[in-house]
């Protein structure tokens, strides 16, 4: 069986967020990437199930630029076998569904058999992208998982379904599974990774080569548009409390319940 | 083109979740034509008429007794089909959360994640939701027929309900048993059950700097019992083992909108403060009096938090 990892690269978690002048992005001129955090559970999780092997051949898929290059190939340094990148013009103003229906197209055909996805990226924030894989290549999708098995051709997952509670769920490959913290320890490149990662593959991929249509794509095609974005106002100064610990705390106490009303 | 508001009303334990009542009431205040309810699974019902539903969608079936991705999503989209609505509001659950995007590559629908404010623009409700983890902000405008949003809960106000009451009108999604693609063979509660952190209105918060798990135990537990919170961490706490991974406030963990955020010994990362900067009002104790925390404090200590937590501990108790 085949993994496919879905990887992103999204500005580093500590980036100063600026926005340009249309309102519509953030402005990447001196901007660090990385490899999306969660994406990085997700290809862990397909270098051990290889490693166990529960799977021939792993490969990461990622839309975008030559930009996102050093990213994929750290991946490949990691262990990644090869790499497919979508980079097609018509791509330009892609929604979620847009970015879904190009990435179904390269999984479906590569014939792979698991995808695995960070349960979200952490630029949009947007966590649609995997369960819109899922309902185009038409198998079970699984979100936020923290423990997977294999077991033939299904699978077993466990999550956090909110208020604390776990679940354990299975189902059939294929499926699309998306990855939360907890799952595993991703690894770093190692330096012997990095020198093999050189002599990989990145196949770039343009709409045609996935029989996929320029008008499914793009901003012609999107169902939702961005606008105004701005950053959040500045929240008013707040009062640092004075004074020694039992009189602050009761201060606090008082402040909460007569001022702020939350208590 | 459809015409008015349903939004998706959760149950828990047989009667709508808080949830349900702040998009009836918030839904009803954008003033964009009627609006009406979806119920997948049983319940008692009678209560969302008086907080703003006109009608009420129901789709029951064995099939959507417990949660899956494959009979959730053929659920929503016959009861968004059946109602007519031109909006879907459905309160950013974990269920939400996973069938959401995949209904709206189902149904062709635009779909708007996590926002927290909603605005009728004549006629057409426009989104606005945090992008990169709320360090910015972005209007998410709905360009096909039919529009789907999640709200981050706690997004907006509950008002006491108003009286009204609405039909119940049961809707067929030919559910079958092939349906149920993912089955959950197993769902452990906690002992103590808490809310979810991002449900959660008040948030007890702890960094590294509480050392070991049982000082973070024994120091924030009891303070977060006395006020009814749910506990949260720093990422470099649960890096430390002090919490758990679930229990995670920031760009990679959770992102919360309590009224109350109480930090202890969290200094203030970038990543904590995208997940909690929206928090009504927020406490900060650190002993360090530059910690980046304070800029965004209502009010802050300086000072040790091992003296500071217990003797709050003790003054919260008296109030509640």
């Amino acid at each position: 069986m085949k993994i496919g990892v879905c990887l992103k690269q999204v500005p580093a978690t500590d980036t100063r967020i600026r926005v340009n002048a249309d309102a519509t992005a953030i402005l990447t001129d001196d901007v660090k990437f990385e490899i999306n955090p969660y994406d990085e559970y997700a290809l862990e999780e397909a270098l051990q199930l290889k490693a166990a092997g529960k799977a021939t051949e792993v490969i990461t898929f990622t839309l975008g630029g030559a930009d996102a290059d050093p990213r994929i190939r750290d991946g490949l340094a990691r262990g990644a076998d090869r790499a497919v990148r979508i980079d097609d013009p018509a791509l330009a103003g892609s929604d979620a569904l847009g970015v879904a229906r190009a990435l179904a197209a390269a999984l479906k055909a590569e014939g792979v058999g698991l995808v695995l996805a960070g349960r979200q990226a952490v630029d949009g924030d947007g966590s649609a992208v995997p369960a819109m894989i899922a309902e185009l290549l038409g198998c079970a999708q699984v979100s936020w998982v923290d423990k997977l098995t294999i077991e033939g051709e299904s699978f077993t997952a466990q999550r956090a379904a909110g208020g604390g509670v776990r679940e354990v769920v299975t189902g059939s490959l294929p499926a699309v599974v998306t990855t939360d913290k907890g799952l595993n320890t991703p690894r770093y490149a190692t330096l012997p990774g990095i020198m093999k990662a050189k002599a990989k593959p990145i196949a770039v991929k343009k709409l045609a080569d996935l029989a996929l249509d320029a008008s499914s794509v793009g901003a012609g095609a999107a169902l939702v548009s961005f606008s105004n974005m701005g950053q959040p106002a500045a929240r008013p100064a707040g009062r640092i409390l004075k004074g020694d610990s039992a009189s602050v705390v009761a201060e606090l106490v008082s402040l909460l319940h007569n001022e702020a009303k939350v208590i | 083109m459809g015409n008015g508001i349903l939004v998706y009303c959760e149950f828990e334990n047989g009667s709508p979740r808080k949830t349900a009542y702040e998009l009836l009431q918030k839904a009803v205040a954008l003033g964009a034509g009627p609006v009406s309810a979806l119920v997948i699974g049983g319940g008692d019902t009678s209560t969302l008429g008086a907080n703003g539903a006109t009608r009420v969608f129901q789709v029951d079936a064995p099939q959507v007794a417990s949660y899956s991705t494959g009979a959730y999503v053929k659920a929503l989209a016959a009861g968004i089909a059946a109602s007519g609505a031109a909006t879907v509001l459905a309160a950013a659950s974990s269920p939400a959360r996973d069938a959401f995007p995949r209904l709206s590559a189902r149904i062709g629908a635009g779909f708007g994640v996590e926002v927290t404010d909603l605005r009728n623009e004549g006629g057409k409700i426009v989104g606005r939701r945090p992008v990169y983890a709320g360090k910015a902000l972005v209007d998410v405008n709905i360009l096909s027929a039919v529009g789907l949003f999640t709200v981050r809960p706690n997004s907006f106000p509950v008002a006491a309900a108003s009286g009204g009451s609405a039909a119940v009108v049961a809707v067929d999604a030919g559910l079958t048993d092939a349906d149920v693609d993912v089955k959950v063979i197993d769902r452990v509660a906690p002992a103590n059950k808490a809310i979810d952190l991002t449900e959660a209105d008040r948030i007890v918060s702890g960094g590294r700097s509480l050392k070991t798990k049982e000082q973070f135990d024994e120091v924030l537990r009891p303070l977060a019992a006395a006020i009814g919170a749910t506990v949260g961490a720093s990422r470099a706490a649960v890096d430390a083992g002090l919490a758990g991974h679930g229990e995670q406030v920031g760009q990679t963990g959770k992102v919360v909108n309590p009224s109350l955020y109480i930090a202890f010994g969290i200094s203030g990362a970038i990543q904590h403060l995208a997940g909690m900067r929206t928090s009504r009002v927020i406490v900060a104790v650190n002993k360090d009096a530059d910690a980046p925390i304070f800029q965004y404090a209502t009010y802050g200590i300086v000072g040790d938090l091992f003296e500071i937590a217990p003797l709050l501990t003790a003054e919260l108790r008296k109030h509640s």
